[in-house]
């Protein structure tokens, strides 16, 4: 019999020995495909995919463009997929994210936008110091940087520049708020949170990336926080997503929505069985 | 969470060589395909990988791209 859901993956990390646990626990026949051993001839029947792909697949590569060309393609054969492409989209680039959350109403950092390192300096003079330097598309915290001065600013941009990556050009700037030395994570599946977990930054960094050595710590789930997460999830579209809020002084803003989570350090804090509520989730994503 | 897999059927090896530096690295029997282990004299990342007979070996893994991450 064929199987009805796939997981793609590029890698197995803890998260998803997780799911697949869960999948069996729940007695589910869960197809695992490596996406690194795999290729589709794109005309083919789209029948012919679903019955590599199933019925609904499980995207969580670790590479962001393998996931959203996948995601493409399987969306465009008429495979459910978690996430949806304009939902992996949408969270893959900063800038993208930040404008369905302002067009939602959900609250973010003053974030400005530069296209040349000039109007990068500019912008930094209207902003003021400290500001934060981040490129529209990555992950882990790679290439955000802390300006916290002119000096170091012109020194950063002059680098991105050097580095002749067109995405890197794009110059995504923000404020440097005043926080807790912590941020908030929530996970959102569908229109439920499963979990909210305080994020620490590891000794001798600012960033609070558990991929940078940060901790988690349960952090209770307010009503606030709670219609925030779901605001902002339903902003990009919903499905499986990491919210990541920080406490800024005038109240809570969401910085980014990630589409393909780790949850890993919300599972460790709070026990919370989230591979189990994914897992169910796209049973009920299935039967749609 | 516990993590209870059986390997895949008919995969028969728990040693395998690192691809580097040749030693001996034992691979724990739950390993599935796809996961990543490290060499224990040189460090290297390795994927494991299991053939179509399930035989199980190793591969140096992708090392990380600009685009990884959540």
């Amino acid at each position: 019999m064929m199987s009805k859901i796939s997981l793609i993956y590029d890698r197995i990390r803890w998260e998803e020995k997780a799911l697949i646990d869960s999948s069996r626990n729940m007695g589910l026949d869960l197809r695992l495909i490596d996406l690194k051993d795999t290729y589709v001839d794109v005309l083919s029947d789209r029948n012919k995919i679903k019955e590599i792909f199933g019925e609904l697949s499980l995207q969580r590569c670790i590479s962001y463009f393998r996931g959203l060309h996948v995601t493409a393609l399987l969306e465009s054969c008429g495979i459910h997929i978690i996430n949806p492409f304009h939902v992996a989209l949408l969270c893959g680039n900063k800038l993208f994210t930040t404008l369905a959350l302002i067009k939602a109403k959900v609250p973010v950092p003053k974030t400005l936008i530069a296209f040349t390192d000039e109007s990068a300096l500019k912008a930094l003079d209207s902003l003021g110091y400290p500001a934060v330097l981040k490129p529209v598309i990555g992950s882990w915290g790679r290439l955000i940087a802390l300006l916290k001065d002119k000096d170091t600013a012109q020194a950063l941009l002059e680098t991105r520049e050097e580095m002749r990556d067109a995405l890197l050009q794009i110059y995504y700037l923000q404020e440097y708020v005043k926080r807790p030395p912590r941020d908030i994570r929530v996970l959102t599946v569908g229109d439920e949170v499963a979990a909210a977990a305080y994020r620490y930054s590891a000794n001798g960094d600012w960033r609070t990336n558990v991929a940078r050595g940060g901790r988690a710590e349960p952090c209770p789930l307010t009503s606030e926080l709670e219609e925030l997460a779901l605001k902002a999830s339903e902003a990009v579209g919903g499905g499986v997503l990491a919210v990541d809020c920080m406490e800024s002084p005038n109240g809570i803003v969401v910085h980014e929505v990630n589409s393909t989570p780790e949850f890993k350090g919300l599972y460790s804090a709070t026990g919370v069985d989230i591979p189990e509520k994914i897992i169910r989730y796209a049973i009920k994503v299935m039967k749609k | 969470m516990h993590f209870s897999y059986k390997r895949r059927v008919g995969a028969i090896t728990f040693k395998a060589k690192c691809p580097e530096c040749d030693v001996d690295i034992e691979v724990p029997d739950d390993a599935l395909d796809g996961e990543i282990v490290s060499c224990p004299e040189c460090g290297l990342d390795l994927e494991v990988r299991f053939d179509e007979k399930g035989v199980l070996c190793l591969e140096t893994a992708e090392i990380e791209g600009e685009d990884w991450g959540e």
